[in-house]
């Protein structure tokens, strides 16, 4: 096959992107790193009740493609989209009380990191099961075509999900609805442990378009104009009627699935080198300064910027209060709008009421339950 | 089935959940169609024939054979506002899309505030010889996963209610019709905006010795029962038809268990892990006191459908094994 590309040479997108917009494309992958950065630290003083998921090394990808997107347009982020979120609107605030659990996080608790979204600002908090949003996506965008809304919709799944059969049955009915979708993969190396090679033998993944009949196209992960370019012609060819695009991003995940990972599964040397030769930043700085005549001081000014932003993020979630237990049972349904509490739940407003320790199973005797 | 002279204003059960289709497709501009084979073909049982004709191509989608993807595009538009109804072919293959239905339809109001207001239906149950693959009913697979509603009507007027109340619910209302009941049983519609409420139970017939809470199929083979019990036994027998199987009716279930202190629980589906049990539990938690007899289960067998005749009525509840276990619990 011919090899499909992003454009090429003269006339790109991001010609048309102004220099205030292009230093926005980079306070925007600083943000990202910068916060993932403090939620390390956070993480590492149990402030971070679950997992946590670091997109270093991708933030190019994210922000590039989601910054090609209008604000009425709609995205479904993956685990490693923080930055997409983040130019969706996405607040400090909200992703920090969303990672400790706060009553008034997004979900109000409910749901972990950044499994969260907003449909007025454009973004639908993914679920864990992989694939599953582009079969949602499909639909969201249906809905567009349906009503005859000048929007489009984008969707990332990682290069693991591609094998799953809700990618396969989403974008095929995307595809033959002609929905006006960019489907994403980030082909970041690994799908937790497991190598690309071992997800499949197809030498690259934009190969899979010609499959479903639609256009595929393939860039550099890491060069975020390249991101830009090649989601910005996915999204206008999306809008201009014609229909669901394949974009592959070629890309690398320097750290593990999650913070507990140690990628003892990474051939030596491989994340030094990714680190060394191509860091998003790091190749974006380069290019700010010797083709749009950034300085070190400008973009010093928009590092201390991001930092009080994230600083002041910081305090306000962390004072934040723990969600009241009995708010675990509003919302399952409209109607009713809260479930009756179990019997033996009754007139108890705090887990077992406060007699068992975390710590351990079986720490709760009679006798400490004296008193209730 | 209803005993009444044909008039013609009567409809069958699939005739009815049709013209609720239209109804509902003509009240609203958000309710849509997807399936497939639901278009030009009309469907498998013919269900949404003539609405490509009123609707449309856009509102009466035929879908890839892409069950994860039908239930997950309409999670995606029912989020933006739309109100899809999905068709399952055979609503065996709903096992398809588990996950999309368990994992992202059913959370997604609670976890993310979504709304997910739409509608699965499809052709369920036995007795029509179809097989494994075409006769289950997986109802108490989905009734163990918080978010859904499960609604699974006996009758053809009930068919038409639930189904208008089913496209106006704001969650995710799973909707399992009888492919046995789809043209054997008819009722003359109730006049105007005819919406039977979710959660409501119905006494199917009124008695005093013994109750029997059912739905679907097995309300008809209740009353078949009862009428026989009244007949050979003199033996006065309550049917309750629960119409929805989740939000259950727990107060009609329990209003009946203590006016007979007698219950039977029949349905369909196989026995353990079952509707049944469930119901079991909750009336030996609530009305123990009110019991002269424990609580018996007439349920198909722990065996996958088989298609040849004997093997299929051996296997799915019938008239007679009613008979006996209500017999039983007036004996006991």
């Amino acid at each position: 096959m011919a090899k499909a590309r992003g454009p090429q040479g003269a006339g790109r997108p991001r010609d048309a992107l102004s220099r205030e917009q292009k230093l926005e494309l980079y306070y925007w992958m600083r943000f990202t790193r910068s916060l993932e950065e403090r939620l390390v630290n956070l993480y590492r003083q149990t402030k971070v009740v679950g997992g946590l998921f670091r997109s270093l090394g991708q933030e190019a990808d994210a922000v590039g493609s989601a910054f090609a997107l209008e604000r009425r347009d709609i995205l479904s982020p993956l685990i490693r989209n923080l930055g997409s979120m983040l130019v969706k609107g996405a607040t400090p605030v909200e992703v920090l009380k969303q990672y400790m659990a706060k009553g008034d996080s997004p979900t109000r608790g409910r749901e972990l990191n950044i499994h969260f979204g907003d449909t007025e600002r454009g973004f639908i908090g993914q679920i864990s099961p992989l694939g599953d949003m582009v079969p949602v996506m499909a639909g969201v965008t249906l809905s567009f075509k349906m009503r005859g809304e000048d929007r489009v919709g984008l969707v990332y799944v990682g290069d693991g999900a591609t094998s799953t059969g809700a990618f396969h049955e989403g974008i095929n009915f995307a595809a033959v609805q002609r929905c006006p979708l960019v489907v994403i993969v980030e082909n970041n190396g690994y799908a937790y442990s497991t190598p690309t090679s071992m997800q499949t033998l197809a030498k690259q993944f934009v190969d899979k378009a010609i499959g479903y009949g639609i256009p595929g196209l393939q860039a550099d992960g890491n060069d975020v104009l390249a991101v830009y370019d090649v989601t910005k012609q996915a999204v206008d060819h999306a809008r201009s009627g014609g229909g669901t695009t394949l974009v592959e991003l070629m890309t690398y995940r320097r750290k593990g699935h999650a913070e507990h990972d140690n990628q003892s599964y990474v051939p030596a040397g491989e994340i030094d080198r990714w680190a060394e030769e191509n860091d998003p930043i790091d190749r974006y700085i380069r290019v700010l300064k010797s083709d749009y005549s950034a300085t070190d001081d400008e973009l010093a000014a928009i590092d201390a910027r991001i930092q009080g932003e994230i600083d002041d993020a910081t305090d306000i979630a962390d004072v934040s209060p723990a969600p009241e237990a009995l708010d675990a049972l509003i919302g399952v349904y409209a109607d009713p709008p809260e479930e009756r509490p179990l019997w033996f739940r009754r007139d108890a407003t705090d887990v077992a009421y406060g007699k068992e320790r975390a710590e351990g199973w079986g720490t709760w005797t009679a006798n400490d339950g004296k008193s209730t | 089935m209803t005993g009444a002279a044909d008039t013609a204003a009567e409809i069958t059960y699939l005739e009815a959940i049709r013209e609720a289709l239209f109804e509902e497709m003509e009240r609203d501009a958000n309710v849509f169609c997807l399936g497939e084979d639901i278009g030009a073909f009309g469907g498998a049982f013919k269900v949404t024939e003539g609405l490509l004709a009123k609707f449309g191509a856009a509102r009466v989608i035929d879908t890839p054979i892409s069950e994860i993807a039908i239930v997950g595009a309409a999670a995606g538009a029912a989020h933006m506002g739309m109100r899809p109804i999905v068709e399952m072919q055979f609503i065996d293959f709903i096992a398809n899309a588990y996950d999309m239905l368990t994992n992202y339809v059913a959370t997604a109001r609670y976890r993310a505030f979504l709304p997910c207001p739409m509608v699965v239906r499809g052709p369920s149950g036995g007795y029509v010889r179809g097989g494994p693959f075409h006769s289950q009913n997986p109802e108490a697979g989905f009734l163990h996963t918080p978010g859904l509603k499960i609604v699974y009507p006996a009758t053809a007027a009930d068919a038409k209610g639930l189904m208008k109340a089913a496209v106006r619910d704001d969650d995710c209302v799973l909707f399992f019709e009888h492919k046995y009941l789809y043209r054997r049983v008819k009722d003359v519609m109730p006049s105007g905006d005819h919406v039977v409420p979710i959660g409501t139970a119905r006494v199917a017939r009124e008695g005093s010795d013994v109750s029997i809470v059912t739905y679907a199929s097995t309300v008809w083979k209740s009353l078949e029962a009862a009428e026989l019990l009244q007949a050979e036994d003199g033996i006065s027998v309550e049917v309750i038809d629960l119409r929805t199987v989740a939000p259950m009716d727990e107060e009609a279930i329990y209003r009946t268990v203590k006016k007979t202190n007698r219950l039977l629980v029949v349905h369909e589906d196989t026995r353990t892990g079952g509707i049944a049990g469930e119901i079991t539990a909750r009336v030996s938690e609530t009305c123990f006191e009110w019991l002269d007899a424990p609580v018996l289960r007439v349920t198909a067998a722990d065996i996958p459908l088989p298609y040849g005749p004997p093997l299929e009525d051996y296997v799915l509840p019938q008239t007679a094994d009613i008979v006996r276990a209500v017999r039983r619990l007036a004996a006991y």
